[in-house]
C-alpha cells in the first residue's frame, strides 16, 4: 500500500514523523494523482498532499510544465507570501514513489456551487475578486531569475495551437470558426510585458475560506507569456456557475478584480482582458470536444466524458453572446 | 415498424426509477455517476422530442445561406469553410440568426437549465 512507501518518505525530511495515516486518493488519471494524507507525529497529526505522477511514467505532456516545476512555482508564492502551500519534500528516485511532491495540507472548499451558495462564503464572496486581483499580480510579479524553465506562448502562437486542435477533431462548428476568425482579427500582437502566467486561474484550482482565498492550486498550465491571460481565463462564462452577471468566477465583477490588481502596482488592460475571455471560452468548447474524442477512442469511457461533449454548446451560446449580442 | 412503448416511454420509465429508487439509496461518487448518468437519459429525451423538427429547420436555413443542397452534416462543413476563409461574417445577412437559432435550440436539449439559454430564451 501506499502508506508504506509515504511512512518511509515522510521519516526522511519530517523530523519525529512515525509513519503515516488515511491515505486517500483525492483525484487520479491515468498520468497524475492527488493523495490526502496525514503525518503521524507525537505532537498532533498533520495534514499533507501528495501530488505525483506514478512510478513508470516519464515526462509531462505537451503544454504540462512538470511537476519539479509545479513544486518551484508553489514554494515561491509561498515565500513570496502569496497564499500558496508551504512544499514539504519533493520527491527522489530512493523514495518508490514516482515523481512529484508533499506540500502542505490548507482546508477549505474548492467547489464552485458551495462557495457560490454556502452562508459559510457569504463575507467571503464580496471581497474575493479584489482579493484574487492582488493574488494574481503578485503571481505575476515572481522574480523572473528564480522560476524554472516554462515554455513561452503569445496569443498569436495561442490561436494556432487551438485552431489546430480544434482541426484535428474534424467536426465542424460553425460557431468555433467565428470565434476563430474573430481571435485572428483582434490578435492584441505581443504583449509588452512578459510574466509569469498561472495558466488555470479559477476555480477548482483556488482554496477559498469564510474569510477569503487561502490557497492557489495546480501550476500544471503555468507559462510565460501575457499576463493578461490570467485575468480573462478567471472571467469566462463556464467558471460562473449560474451567477452569469458577475463576471469574476461567479462572486465578483471585472472592476473590483482590475482594483486588486492595481493596488498590488500593477496595470490591467481591460481590452486584453477581453480578448482572453474570448479565447479562453473557446479554449473551453475545445476541450469539451476534445473530452468526448477521448470518451470515443476509449480507455476511458465514462458517462461523465461524455456528457461533456454535450457542453461544448454552451460556450457556443457563450461565445454568441460576446461577439454577436442581441438587443 | 417497432412496437410499443416508444423510446421516449422506455427512458423515462428507467431514468424516473433510477431517480426516485435508486438515488436515495446511493452515497459518495456513485451517488454523483447515478445523477450523470439520469442527466444523460434525460437529455436523450429531450433530443428524441426536438431535434427532428429543428435539424429540419437548421438544414432549409443553411441551404439558403449558402445556395447549395447537402446532408446536414456537410452543409455545417460547408458554412464553417466559408466562414473561416471570411466570405461569410456577422454583416451577412441571415448568419448572425442562423448561428443563434441553432445554438439555442441544441442548448433546449444539451442545457436547458444553463443561466446563458435562460437569459436569452424568448429574445
Amino acid at each position: 500500500m501506499i502508506e508504506t512507501e509515504l511512512g518511509r518518505c515522510v521519516a526522511s525530511f519530517y523530523p519525529g514523523a512515525t509513519g503515516v495515516t488515511g491515505a486517500a486518493k483525492l483525484s487520479g488519471g491515468a498520468s497524475q494523482e492527488t493523495w490526502s494524507f496525514d503525518i503521524v507525529h507525537a505532537s498532533g497529526n498533520v495534514g499533507a498532499i501528495l501530488r505525483r505522477a506514478p512510478p513508470g511514467y516519464g515526462a509531462a505532456p505537451g503544454r504540462a510544465a512538470g511537476l519539479d516545476a509545479e513544486a518551484t512555482l508553489m514554494q515561491l508564492a509561498h515565500d513570496a507570501g502569496l497564499p500558496s502551500p508551504k512544499v514539504m519534500h519533493v520527491l527522489t528516485p530512493d523514495d518508490g514513489l514516482g515523481r512529484g511532491f508533499i506540500m502542505a495540507r490548507v482546508e477549505g472548499e474548492t467547489i464552485a456551487r458551495k462557495i457560490l451558495r454556502d452562508d459559510e462564503f457569504a463575507n467571503a464572496r464580496p471581497i474575493l475578486a479584489r482579493q484574487l486581483g492582488r493574488v494574481i499580480a503578485g503571481i505575476h510579479g515572481l522574480p523572473r531569475a528564480k522560476l524554472p524553465q516554462l515554455r513561452s506562448m503569445t496569443a498569436t502562437r495561442e490561436i494556432e495551437d487551438l485552431e489546430r486542435e480544434y482541426r484535428s477533431f474534424n467536426w465542424p462548428r460553425p460557431v468555433f470558426e467565428l470565434a476563430l476568425r474573430w481571435l485572428r482579427d483582434h490578435d492584441p500582437g505581443p504583449s509588452s510585458e512578459v510574466t509569469l502566467v498561472h495558466g488555470d486561474f479559477r476555480h477548482g484550482n483556488l482554496i477559498i475560506g469564510a474569510d477569503g482565498v487561502r490557497a492557489v492550486l495546480d501550476w500544471e498550465l503555468a507559462h510565460f507569456g501575457d499576463p493578461m491571460e490570467d485575468l480573462g481565463w478567471i472571467c469566462v462564462n463556464s467558471w460562473r456557475f449560474g451567477e452569469i452577471d458577475k463576471p469574476v468566477g461567479g462572486f465578483g465583477s471585472r472592476e473590483d478584480l482590475f482594483a486588486g490588481y492595481e493596488e498590488a502596482g500593477r496595470r490591467a488592460d481591460p481590452a486584453r482582458v477581453m480578448f482572453w475571455e474570448v479565447m479562453g471560452t473557446l479554449r473551453w468548447g475545445v476541450m469539451c470536444c476534445g473530452m468526448m474524442q477521448r470518451f470515443r477512442a476509449g480507455p476511458d469511457h465514462s458517462m461523465e466524458r461524455a456528457m461533456i461533449g454535450r457542453r461544448a454548446s454552451e460556450t457556443e451560446i457563450d461565445l454568441l453572446r460576446l461577439l454577436a449580442p442581441r438587443a | 415498424m417497432q412496437d410499443e412503448p416508444t423510446l421516449t416511454e422506455l427512458i423515462k420509465a428507467v431514468a424516473d426509477f433510477l431517480r426516485s429508487e435508486i438515488t436515495p439509496a446511493i452515497k459518495g461518487h456513485n451517488a454523483f455517476k447515478l445523477r450523470v448518468g439520469i442527466n444523460a437519459l434525460d437529455l436523450v429525451t429531450r433530443q428524441l422530442a426536438l431535434a427532428e423538427e429543428s435539424d429540419t429547420a437548421e438544414a432549409a436555413r443553411l441551404k439558403q445561406l449558402l445556395g447549395v443542397d447537402g446532408s446536414l452534416a456537410e452543409l455545417n462543413r460547408a458554412l464553417s469553410e466559408k466562414i473561416a476563409r471570411g466570405e461569410v461574417d456577422l454583416k451577412t445577412p441571415g448568419l448572425s440568426e442562423h448561428l443563434w437559432q441553432t445554438t439555442m435550440d441544441k442548448l433546449a436539449v444539451d442545457q436547458p437549465n444553463y443561466a446563458s439559454y435562460k437569459r436569452e430564451f424568448g429574445k
